[in-house]
């Protein structure tokens, strides 16, 4: 090799290391030096058309009137007013919004127009409700009432039966959606003792058929309809629930709090029946929606949920 | 200067070298801290309170910014997804910011009211109970151990030297009144943050446990604060477009 390098006539750095060691000083690529000053160039184009230099508190918006941005914004009093900017990511989002609104826009207003009994009459509007509700209710209603709206037992309602605790017309739905819901049921651990938590129990497994003690139930019915416990005050002297609070129906074969359809043994329908008396129950919370979504999307989704996924009434 | 002298002199060459550097650093960041526009002149966000603070940190214990960003960006997807875009002004007292690109799992910087407490409790306890595709650990412990809060005052005084505004004082107290009104200054008082930690877990229940304070409280009192400190139907929609 060292006889080699002694060879070579190309300029050098001028360095030498260990005796004969020698660094070639060949130029740059032509094709290198051409890309890098093109950069030069594309950076001067850049700022002509983006922000782009900081100067003192603000900042150079590229030469005014060469690459603007019009769209239409909405005010807080709805009116709208069509507006030109410099280049912005923030007005870009609204170009591509007053896109989406364009697109939706007429069959969202049908949908606010219309009754819900109009919409749901309206085969073509209803295409509409259904794909634009399935996307809505997936991303805000699915995390709890799971993704076909079938309810998940102790957490959240199936949306798919014809039972509604809260009432199932359009506008009881609507209602639902708009503020949400916080349902409770207090604890009567201080207020019976085990054998008449035991009874009652009973009492309410007999109301739907359930495997239970017909002499305890008996005992039950009493304390059920008794002033100590008042349970009647909130779930009817039928029983059958109340929708203005939220209370459940006793009588037919949906359980939401306590499990009684996943439990094997009648002791253990007990248990979860009794459980559920004991300690109460403060878990029964839905969001309020209002804040989160517009008021067509909430209309639109109440449609969706009393025709699309079944049930309403 | 000639080449040779500088790559002879290990000092000159240290020097220069951090000037080129430094160079690109100031034109790009030191502008930030004198523009104007940078922060959003918006109504509604504070400091953390005592107990989400400490949600905070345990947030960031936790790692779970390495699945979940904090920063919804200005585009029609995230739009449609998340919500309005997110303010620099939303992050202005998160040190460290949660800002990012990494999204394993979604975005949670609007996530704050988005389902009940009930429901985050459960899902952070075993998410695939509740959503069935999930990929996110289960984090049970979070609701099993007690928070302690014993250095409390020491982690706001931390964040007091950043500059978030959280009141030893007396004249440093009223002056937090007037800024974000007297029910947020009362909760920025160092003295005052074990016992408004205690007062909040106890109102707020965020672990639907009330018997006990746990990690779990103060997780999810930071989860429902996220997003929902400035109500954007104040304004108009392209309002925040004029500070870009």
């Amino acid at each position: 090799m060292s006889q080699d390098n002694k060879k070579v006539t190309t300029e050098t750095t001028g360095h030498v290391w260990d005796e004969d060691l020698q660094e070639l000083n060949n130029p740059l690529p032509r094709w290198w030096i051409w890309g890098f000053y093109i950069t030069f160039a594309f950076a001067l184009i850049y700022w002509l058309f983006y922000p782009a230099w900081p100067i003192a508190n603000t900042y150079t918006k590229g030469v005014p009137g060469l690459n603007n941005v019009t769209y239409v914004a909405t005010k807080v009093d709805g009116t709208q007013e069509t507006k030109t900017t410099h280049w912005n990511m923030r007005s870009k989002l609204m170009v591509e919004m007053n896109e989406l609104h364009k697109e939706q826009k007429p069959y969202f207003d049908k949908v606010a127009g219309k009754s819900f009994e109009d919409v749901s009459k309206d085969a073509e509007l209803m295409q509409f409700v259904n794909s634009a509700g399935k996307t809505l209710f997936s991303d805000n209603c699915a995390p709890c009432h799971q993704a076909g709206g079938q309810g998940k037992v102790k957490f959240a309602p199936n949306l798919t039966d014809d039972y509604w605790q809260y009432g199932g017309t359009y506008e009881n739905i609507q209602t639902t959606i708009v503020g949400g819901r916080h349902g409770v049921m207090p604890a009567f651990k201080a207020i019976l003792s085990d054998a008449e938590l035991t009874e009652v129990s009973h009492y309410v497994l007999s109301l739907s058929g359930e495997p239970h003690n017909a002499a305890a139930a008996k005992l039950g019915d009493a304390i059920f309809h008794g002033d100590k416990a008042g349970c009647y005050a909130c779930h009817g002297v039928e029983a059958k629930g109340n929708i203005a609070m939220g209370s459940a129906n006793l009588t037919d074969k949906i359980w939401l709090w306590p499990d009684v359809l996943g439990a094997k043994t009648p002791e253990a329908k007990l248990g979860e029946v009794k459980t559920l008396i004991y300690g109460g129950m403060d878990k029964g919370v839905m969001p309020v929606w209002e804040t989160r979504l517009k008021p067509e999307q909430i209309k639109l989704l109440t449609v969706y949920v009393h025709d699309s996924l079944g049930g309403g009434k | 200067m000639k080449h040779d002298k500088i790559e002879r002199n290990v000092g000159i060459l240290i020097i220069l070298t951090m000037l080129a550097i430094s160079a690109g650093g100031l034109v790009e960041i030191v502008p930030l801290f004198f523009i104007k526009e940078t922060v959003e002149k918006v109504d509604g966000v504070r400091p953390y309170s005592p107990l989400e603070l400490r949600g905070r940190d345990i947030y960031i214990r936790e790692g779970c910014y390495l699945c979940h960003s904090q920063m919804i960006r200005p585009f029609r997807d995230e739009a449609l997804r998340y919500g309005h875009y997110s303010l620099a002004a939303e992050s202005k007292y998160d040190h460290p910011f949660q800002w990012g690109s990494k999204r394993t799992g979604p975005d949670l910087a609007r996530v704050g009211g988005k389902y009940s407490n009930d429901w985050q409790t459960q899902h952070l306890t075993a998410p695939r109970s509740l959503v069935p595709q999930s990929v996110m650990p289960n984090y049970p412990w979070l609701s099993k151990t007690e928070l302690d809060y014993s250095d409390i005052q020491g982690r706001m005084k931390a964040l007091r030297v950043t500059g978030v505004p959280y009141s030893t004082s007396k004249a440093e107290f009223d002056k937090n009144v007037k800024e974000f009104g007297e029910d947020t200054a009362k909760n920025l008082h160092i003295p005052d943050a074990e016992k408004n930690l205690i007062a909040q877990a106890q109102v707020g229940n965020y672990d639907t446990n009330p018997d006990k304070l746990t990690e779990m409280d103060a997780l999810v009192s930071y989860l429902q604060l996220l997003g929902t400190m400035v109500d954007f139907r104040k304004y108009d929609d392209d309002y925040f477009a004029k500070f870009r």
